[in-house]
């Protein structure tokens, strides 16, 4: 679950981390006067749920109240496209005002989960930055990598050597290693997968400020901490795509004509591609988690069905162990049941009670084009959906 | 032989008393599957599918000489389960849970290190070996034996590679999930070099997908070992709208992001021949196998 960064840096200031001076705003004249309470410049930041912000134009200084508010005005109830949005980009909802802060220096930092190894991973550069990977991948930066195993262990002597070979010395060098030490307690605790300053700035005092911070919650620990999972933002999700996850489906909305129904997400991945293989345009992801039930999967068929672009939909299952065949017919027929709507539906039923999920769409009255294989089906799919184009 | 089990695995299973440990124990034992008791904190002593149910892993595995065990316990005690099974020196431990914390498994991980346990899971569908036993919760009914060994992040692809194997007029000598979560207990490349070294298999399936580096591994495995069984690759994901799927920040694509295209090109010029599509991997592994003469 990603949260905001004035969620972020709110979360991790117990752990020792400063962060500038800051209000939230959520109309523009608010902008104003939280930049005429902190005094001199400001930041006008846009909180979204990605990263490309600054190049994007989404985080803009201001001198004066004034321009503050109109910074606001620019950003508030837009839609902020960066490179991490995708095209349609995300709204702007609130935008954070915070008191600008010179950096004499500008430090990357991060912690993260390294799948492959298996453990905490703290990477560092000594220069932060909109642009660090660039400038990694150009060779001009060298991004540093310390395993810390589960994160639950101080190992102070390895990360302070490691932060000296960031350039670090001194006083700050201890500051950082303090800093560092409470951000592993914070990744620990509050469950997170990844922790982000970028840039960390020293300043002229020698102090260290966060400018800007991304965090990442994990999912399936929230069960633990039910106050961060009251952090999670819906407004980024669409509101079907929030009633899916309600009942146990994932689902991506997309832009074609095609809907498209697998039971697990290796399979649904495949007839994706399968798909788009045969020329077809798919109007939606859509992966029944094997613990939906048949009710659930009535729902997830509703909304495929209610989709106005949907031309035809390609149900394509393998009943297994955990979730047969039968499941997923009933799921259909009750979702057809309370609809007015008739779309051609392609099926491929294989595996666990396919020969009764069969006879369970026939005492539903479902006309279902059956087909024995996935790539039949899905060019069967294609076909309706152009023929009705 | 197969890999990992066969007639002389004794089967706990961590979690029996559930739902899905009853419903799973019962079809594993149909199956023909070995199971010598389940563990349930707090209901030692009691009876469950007429095996006997133990409060911990440890006196189970005395009583019972059992050598593997099966995990269904839920999310916030998984790792606990996990980690007694390893300090309990279990050769074999397969995880079925989902939505296992991620950190829990960094500590499982952890306790993995050094120890002589082999994990498989968490988020796995389990291990099948057809006409010999099953060690996990898929549907039986297409698999054969015969000599195709599988390594899949994904179990419903797994069952369909099943099917259309045994549709080819072939069979399989091992199925394994090695779970669909990032961290996990055994990994495809050491699935795959234990599948190689299997008397029993004469060619291996991978069934990867978008996410993580585990086939750019197992990419970089093959070549340098240039292995003398065929090995052949279903890579899905291909068409995923990525940056909704992964749209990570920062930090996290410095590490790479796994697309299908850049784990195909890693795969194919180590020599692993390439399922073009999901419905022709049984086809492309019979052609592999004829090739061969």
């Amino acid at each position: 679950m990603k949260i905001h960064e004035f969620q972020a840096k709110h979360l991790l200031a117990p752990y020792g981390l400063t962060v500038p001076e800051s209000g939230v705003a959520i109309r523009a004249e608010e902008a104003g006067e939280i930049a005429g309470r902190l005094g001199g410049a400001v930041m006008v930041k846009a909180q979204i749920h990605a990263g490309g912000r600054q190049r994007a134009g989404g985080v803009r200084p201001a001198e004066t109240p004034a321009d503050a508010e109109a910074a606001a005005v620019a950003l508030l109830g837009e839609a902020l496209v960066t490179d991490q949005t995708g095209p349609t980009g995300q709204i702007v909802r609130r935008v954070l005002v915070e008191a600008a802060v010179p950096g004499q220096r500008e430090l990357h930092l991060a912690l993260l989960v390294d799948s492959a190894a298996g453990e905490v991973m703290l990477i560092g550069s000594s220069r932060g930055g909109a642009d660090i990977e660039e400038q990694a991948a150009r060779g001009e930066l060298r991004i540093r990598e310390l395993r810390l195993g589960t994160g639950r262990e101080a190992r102070a002597q390895v990360v302070a050597a490691f932060l000296a070979g960031l350039g670090l010395e001194g006083a700050v060098h201890e500051r950082v290693c303090a800093l560092v030490d409470g951000l592993r307690r914070a990744f620990v605790e509050l469950d997170a997968s990844l922790i982000e300053l970028n840039p960390l700035a020293v300043t002229d005092a020698g102090t260290l400020v966060a400018l800007d911070v991304k965090m990442i919650l994990d999912d399936n620990a929230l069960f633990r901490h039910p106050e961060l999972a009251a952090l999670r933002d819906e407004d980024d999700t669409s509101a079907v795509e929030l009633q899916a996850q309600r009942h146990q489906l994932n689902y991506i909305q997309l832009d074609g004509d095609i809907g498209m129904v697998a039971n697990g997400a290796g399979l649904g991945l495949a007839t994706l591609d399968m798909l788009v293989a045969a020329n077809g345009r798919p109007a939606n992801f859509m992966d029944i988690r094997t613990t939906a039930k048949s009710l659930d999967i009535a729902h997830g068929f509703g909304l495929l069905l209610d989709n106005p672009a949907t031309r035809a939909i390609l149900i394509n299952v393998h009943g297994g162990g955990m979730q047969a065949c039968d499941t997923i017919a009933e799921g259909l027929g009750i979702a057809l049941r309370r609809t007015g709507r008739s779309l051609p539906l392609v099926v491929r039923l294989a595996g666990n009670n396919a020969d009764f999920a069969r006879s369970r769409l026939q005492n539903f009255g479902c006309a279902v084009i059956d087909c024995p294989d996935m790539w039949t089906a899905a060019s069967q799919a294609v076909a309706l959906a152009e023929r009705r184009a | 032989m197969a890999v990992f089990l066969n007639r002389d695995t004794r089967v706990l299973c961590q979690g029996m008393t559930g739902w899905a440990g009853t419903h799973h124990v019962a079809r594993m034992m149909e199956y023909g599957t070995q199971v010598v008791g389940g563990i349930t904190p707090g209901k030692g002593g009691r009876s469950h599918l007429n095996l006997p149910v133990y409060d911990r892993v440890a006196d189970a595995q005395v009583e019972t000489g059992a050598n593997a065990s099966i995990v269904f316990v839920p999310p916030p005690n998984a790792a606990a389960a996990m980690i007694e099974a390893i300090e309990a020196e279990l050769p074999l431990v397969v995880a079925v849970t989902e939505r296992v914390p991620t950190l829990d498994m960094v500590r499982v991980r952890a306790a993995l290190k050094g120890a002589r346990t082999i994990l498989v899971g968490a988020n796995s569908q389990g291990i099948l070996v057809p006409g010999v036993g099953k060690l996990g919760v898929m549907a039986t009914g297409s698999e054969r034996p015969g000599g195709v060994g599988i390594v899949s992040r994904s179990a419903s692809l797994t069952s369909e590679v099943v099917a259309q194997i045994t549709a080819a007029g072939l069979g399989q000598s091992t199925t394994i999930g090695v779970g669909g979560d990032p961290i996990h207990g055994i990994g495809m490349r050491e699935c795959l070099e234990l599948l190689l070294a299997d008397v029993d298999t004469q060619a291996v399936v991978l069934i990867g997908e978008i996410g993580g580096t585990e086939e750019e591994e197992v990419a970089e495995y093959v070549a340098g070992l240039r292995p003398s069984k065929p090995v052949i690759a279903l890579i899905v994901g291909r068409e995923a709208p990525l940056e909704r799927r992964m749209g990570h920040a920062g930090a996290l694509t410095l590490r790479g992001r796994g697309d299908a295209a850049g784990k195909i090109k890693a795969l194919e010029s180590a020599g692993v021949r390439i399922a073009p599509s999901a419905h022709l991997v049984g086809e492309t592994v019979r052609q592999a196998l004829a090739g061969r003469g």
